[in-house]
């Protein structure tokens, strides 16, 4: 079973839906559901932990004298 | 004025210019009629060295002019003329004395009408096309949800605050602003240095890499947007490997950087929306995969227990099972004192009789047979013993005996033996000793054979025929000379010897020497002493006598 931690959105989404699906169905012996929850609900905190990590955040580039980034101002207001 | 013309035939009078002078005069003339003037035409060869300066042809079916645009003044072209192309060219005429050339300085370009541009245009998104720079195969996925959206555009104005609103209202993320120019002539550069740009970041950097870069720019004139079409901005488009969503004008807008990026959004705002999902959405939805997963797995476990009543009550009241078992249990039980207590009385019955059979002088009986058996072969055993030891004895004496015999036969054996080998011995040391001698014999006889032909063969036999042999001491005298010289001779018979001394007067002095018969023959004249006796010894001796030694 892979790390969940690791995972993108999209990976454990794709994962928490599959999980929904498969216990739906009822196709897992009681066991594996039990499992299979416990993977579901760990997928489904960190999915709304990114969600909930969502915040706006804008810079600027700056550019060097070469042409090159130098580095980044915080963007206000827009 | 008259005057001149009076002159006229007179060349004398004509003024002189020089060549200098007559080209500023050229100059001036042109350069003043013609200060700023709008040539349409269409562009013929186009040249560019390292100067930076342009030089082209302006023609038309009759004619050709040539042009140059300065440095300066191409940097700032919306349009570069290109060969083909229909334009406007906006300057002035001058002449370029140097080489006797009349040119116009064209400041600026423009397409000969929106038709010429398109033209152009399709021309180039045929050739980029041709390359593969816009094929399907090339474009890349967005992300479901990007970390870092970089945006290529504008720092001010509507777009990018259209851009940052809608991602708010969406899903805020972090944003990288990489400010450029989105008209003018700087413009191609700075979009596909900004592409190129978030391109480089490395992962993990100063500056995050962006997971997902917007090239936007708000509508605008087809020039306006002129620079989303030029060559490098696509190319770098097509060689992003960050997915590129291109938001270039309004929706009727097409510019070739939306062929090559890999999605194109009709606006930037809708391009916010291509970026990123709706943050409620995601939320609701799971929430909502929480709540199906939760009912499921409650439903299921519902299912089963309710199964599991169902079963049990099927399985039915375990005492009915064992009921019938537990009845002939106890009937069983019942019956168990009973009969082993009439077991125990059968048996003591069958063991009476057979107990009042058994007596202690029976026993007794037993033993004393038993006793008197082992005492007589105990009494037999000690004269066994004695017997078996005295055999042993009387075969061991045996032994003995033939023992010592054989000894003696080996020792005589070995004696004889050596006596016999001495005897050969001997008998080899006697053939030894014999050996020798019996050759010394033989070779003694041999030398003897020997002597005796050596006698028969040497002078000493021949003496033995007549013949004698002279010496002086020990020199052979065969010679009347030498005899003569000689005090005294010896003569050599077969049977001894005799000492003579040759006398002056028997032999003749040497003058008379012819008459003797033998001249070498007479002893040595003048002998000093005479013979004792006379004798003639040298006649006697053959001429050849010598030759025997």
């Amino acid at each position: 079973m892979s790390d969940i931690s690791a995972m993108s959105f999209e990976e454990a989404m794709a994962a928490l839906e599959k999980v929904v699906k498969d216990l739906e169905s009822g196709q897992v012996s009681l066991d594996q559901s039990i499992t299979l929850y416990e993977r579901g609900a760990a997928l489904k905190a960190h999915c709304e932990a990114r969600l909930k990590a969502a915040e706006e955040r804008v810079e600027k580039i700056t550019l060097g004298e070469d042409g090159q980034p130098a580095g980044s101002t915080p963007v206000e207001g827009l | 004025m008259e005057m001149f013309e009076h002159d006229a035939p007179d060349p004398g009078n004509a003024p002189e210019f020089t060549v200098s002078e007559i080209s500023g005069a050229v100059k001036r003339v042109i350069e003043g009629e013609f200060g700023r003037v709008r040539v349409r035409g269409e562009v013929g060869r186009v040249s560019r060295p390292a100067s930076g300066h342009m030089y082209f042809d302006l023609k038309d079916d009759r004619a050709v002019i040539a042009a140059v645009s300065w440095k300066g003044q191409v940097a700032k072209m919306q349009i570069r003329p290109e060969e083909g192309m229909e334009i406007i060219a906006t300057g002035k005429l001058t002449t370029f004395p140097g080489q006797s050339k009349y040119q116009m300085i064209v400041e600026d370009v423009a397409p000969a009408g929106a038709g010429a541009l398109m033209a152009m245009l399709e021309a180039r998104r045929k050739a980029l096309a041709a390359e593969g720079l816009f094929d399907a195969g090339r474009k890349q996925a967005l992300p479901y949800l990007p970390e870092v959206i970089g945006v290529v555009t504008s720092p001010t104005g509507a777009v990018i605050r259209d851009i940052l609103h809608r991602l708010r209202d969406r899903f805020p993320r972090h944003v990288l602003i990489w400010p450029v120019a989105v008209q003018g002539q700087s413009c191609a550069s700075e979009v596909a240095a900004a592409i190129r740009g978030f391109n480089a970041l490395a992962p993990g950097g100063a500056l995050p890499r962006p997971d997902l870069i917007i090239v936007a720019r708000g509508g605008g004139s087809l020039e306006d947007l002129w620079g989303f079409n030029e060559e490098i901005v696509v190319r770098a488009a097509a060689e992003s490997r960050i997915p590129l969503i291109s938001a270039v004008g309004h929706e009727t807008d097409t510019t070739l950087i939306d062929h090559a990026s890999d999605r194109r959004a009709p606006t930037p705002t809708a391009a916010a929306e291509i970026a990123v999902p709706v943050r409620m959405e995601l939320l609701a939805w799971v929430a909502d995969a929480g709540a199906r997963m939760a009912r499921a797995t409650l439903s299921r476990a519902e299912t089963r227990r309710q199964r599991l009543v169902d079963l049990a009550r099927g399985l039915g009241r375990p005492q009915a099972l064992t009921g019938p078992s537990r009845q002939r249990f106890d009937l069983w039980v019942d019956r168990l004192g009973p009969a082993l207590r009439a077991a125990i009385q059968a048996k003591r019955g069958r063991f009476g009789p057979v107990a009042a059979l058994v007596r202690p002088d029976l026993l007794r009986r037993f033993l004393a047979e038993e006793q008197r058996r082992i005492d007589l072969w105990a009494s037999r055993l000690a004269p066994a013993l004695e017997g078996r030891r005295r055999r042993a004895a009387e075969r061991l004496s045996e032994w003995s005996a033939r023992l010592l015999p054989a000894a003696l036969r080996n020792r005589a054996e070995a004696l004889r033996h050596t006596t016999q080998s001495r005897q050969a011995l001997i008998a080899l040391g006697g053939r030894l000793h014999s050996a020798p001698r019996a050759r010394l014999e033989a070779l003694t006889e041999r030398l003897d054979r020997l002597d005796r032909m050596r006698q028969t063969l040497g002078y000493t036999e021949t003496l033995r025929r007549g013949y004698a042999v002279v010496r002086a001491g020990t020199d052979l005298v065969t010679t009347e000379a030498k005899a003569a010289t000689c005090p005294a001779l010896e003569i050599e018979f077969h049977d001894g010897r005799v000492q003579v001394v040759p006398r002056a007067g028997d032999v003749p002095p040497p003058p008379a020497a012819p008459s003797t018969p033998h001249p070498p023959t007479p002893p040595a004249p003048a002998p000093e002493t005479p013979p004792t006796r006379p004798r003639k010894a040298k006649p006697d001796v053959p001429p050849g006598q010598g030759s025997l030694f």
